[in-house]
């Protein structure tokens, strides 16, 4: 990702590497990425925000297969990007690796796995996180 | 608030334009747009201008300055400004201007949208575009503004049996609008089947199902109504000037086959306007994808969920039909400079509000709405333009 400085992505690896997502400790509605605050609660639900570790089970409510890439995914294409919602509830977007373009279908379940995502440059910092993978 | 006018219209061709820089096209358009009102740049109080991204397109930022100065304006110390909002970062512009005169603060401004894309190869402008969504939690994990609405795309045809024939047969209206359009980047028609098999960008999107990558600008004047009734030539009354917003991210939203911010944005405009959808005649919405366009007919209430492709087909939506929509060509044909495409927009319905829109002019159109939308929804602007 050239001109993104590794900084700005470490401060997201707790999340991006466990799945770390907060709850509202007021009204339980769990999100991911973590908030500030919970959008429903509001002022309410300053200081109760709780971490929380998702499962990364969920499923595929929508997707494409990419033929023009993002700059530093040139050598995955075509690649699958899905919205996948999870079992606790939060939507996120991530690739779904590891089969056939023709295994995925809009209700798939899937689970998340732990792999590289990218990297700045040959002898940059590699970035990792969350990918799908059919169950 | 008291009534704006738009006064005076100026455009530059869209398309690549190699020998303009952005700021030849925004002197360009801006000029016109004041020859056009019949007024000097002595009459003009603010310049406002629209632009997504000259920060990292061309390294240039403080691009309000920049026009201004050129423009002649800087000597006379007037106040200008940059606003962004993605892709609508031209109608938050005006938005922005028509709130300044509505509010008594300024009789007269002249707001613009520009942008300069081609100074760079294509995969980094695909990548710019990128920037209006999420960096962290969406284009980290590869994905593209194309790539978002070809989900959005996916789920509207699992969900509504929208086909992919359907989308190609917006890009094929919109191409054949395009072609009665001089100003327009392509000016051809296309055949369906081209647009079927084009190459693929983000299935079920292809190549023509996407918006080019465009040079331009355009500029329009806007002034009080009592300051309006002084000047000679035909205006336009803006009736509704409105904007919603929602989730940056799409993975966060209610819907992926709505953007609320549209359909909010469409409610608050009737009712500043006080009209009602049938008394519509025409609208430029954003068709940054073919699934846009279906996506803003349904959004604002002019066919119900899950008819937009099929609307599509009908014809309804062409020239000849009951609602005829993207008469310019739309972001698709017309082109789309990121930050211009909200004025050019506003520019094809005061040409049609007026009769002077020539082989595309709709008959006896007085009211008119323009729909312009940042990155994949996060940011929605209706305006809606009535003939006096």
């Amino acid at each position: 990702m050239p001109g993104l400085a590794g900084v700005r992505f470490w401060r997201e690896t707790q999340s991006r590497y466990n799945l770390t997502g907060n709850r509202c400790g007021k009204c339980g509605t769990v999100y991911f990425p973590p908030r500030p605050l919970c959008v429903t609660c509001h002022r309410e639900s300053i200081g109760q925000m709780q971490a929380v570790n998702l499962k990364g089970r969920g499923e595929v409510q929508t997707f494409t297969l990419v033929h023009e890439p993002r700059r530093g995914f040139e050598l995955q294409v075509p690649y699958i990007l899905a919205i996948v919602r999870l079992d606790e509830g939060p939507s996120l977007l991530g690739q779904i690796v590891d089969c056939a373009p023709e295994q995925v279908k809009i209700g798939t379940r899937v689970h998340s796995v732990f792999r590289k995502i990218g990297e700045e440059g040959k002898s940059g910092v590699i970035h990792y996180g969350y990918k799908f993978v059919p169950d | 608030m008291r009534e704006v006018m738009v006064i005076g219209a100026g455009i530059t061709p869209f398309g690549e334009l190699w020998e303009s820089s952005l700021r030849d096209l925004g002197i360009q358009a801006g000029l016109e747009a004041i020859r056009d009102a019949g007024i000097t740049s002595c009459d003009i109080d603010a310049l406002f201008v629209g632009n997504m991204a000259a920060g990292r397109l061309i390294e240039q930022t403080h691009i309000g300055a920049l026009i201004a100065d050129y423009a002649g304006l800087a000597g006379r110390n007037v106040p200008t400004v940059t606003i962004e909002g993605a892709d609508a970062s031209g109608a938050a512009a005006f938005h922005h201007a028509y709130l300044s005169v509505a509010s008594g603060l300024h009789e007269c401004v002249v707001v613009g949208g520009a942008e300069k894309m081609t100074d760079l190869p294509d995969a980094d402008v695909a990548e710019i575009m990128s920037t209006a969504l999420d960096q962290q939690w969406e284009s980290f994990f590869g994905a593209t503004l194309f790539s978002m609405y070809a989900m959005i795309a996916r789920r509207h045809m699992h969900d509504f049996g929208t086909t992919k024939e359907q989308l190609a047969q917006v890009a094929v209206k919109n191409h054949a609008h395009g072609a009665l359009n001089p100003q327009a980047q392509f000016r051809r028609p296309i055949k369906l089947e081209s647009v079927l098999g084009a190459a693929e960008v983000a299935d079920p999107l292809g190549m023509l199902d996407c918006a080019p990558i465009s040079d331009g600008a355009a500029a329009v004047v806007l002034c009080s109504a009592d300051r309006a009734r002084k000047l000679p030539g035909q205006h336009v009354r803006i009736a509704a000037s409105a904007q919603a917003g929602d989730t940056l991210s799409m993975s966060s939203r209610r819907s992926l086959t709505a953007f609320d911010a549209s359909r909010v944005a469409m409610e608050k405009a009737l009712k500043l306007a006080g009209r009602s959808r049938t008394e519509i005649h025409l609208a430029e919405v954003h068709d940054v994808t073919t699934i846009g366009e279906i996506l803003a007919i349904e959004d604002l209430g002019f066919v119900k969920k899950g008819e937009g492709g099929r609307a599509a087909e009908s014809g309804m939506t062409a020239l000849s039909g009951e609602l005829p929509v993207n008469t310019s060509g739309g972001l698709k044909a017309r082109g789309h400079p990121l930050g211009a495409t909200g004025i050019a927009q506003i520019i094809e319905l005061s040409a049609q509000l007026t009769g002077k829109a020539g082989k595309r002019q709709v008959k006896d159109a007085r009211v008119g709405l323009a729909h312009n939308v940042g990155g994949c929804g996060a940011t929605a602007f209706v305006h809606i333009l009535e003939a006096v």
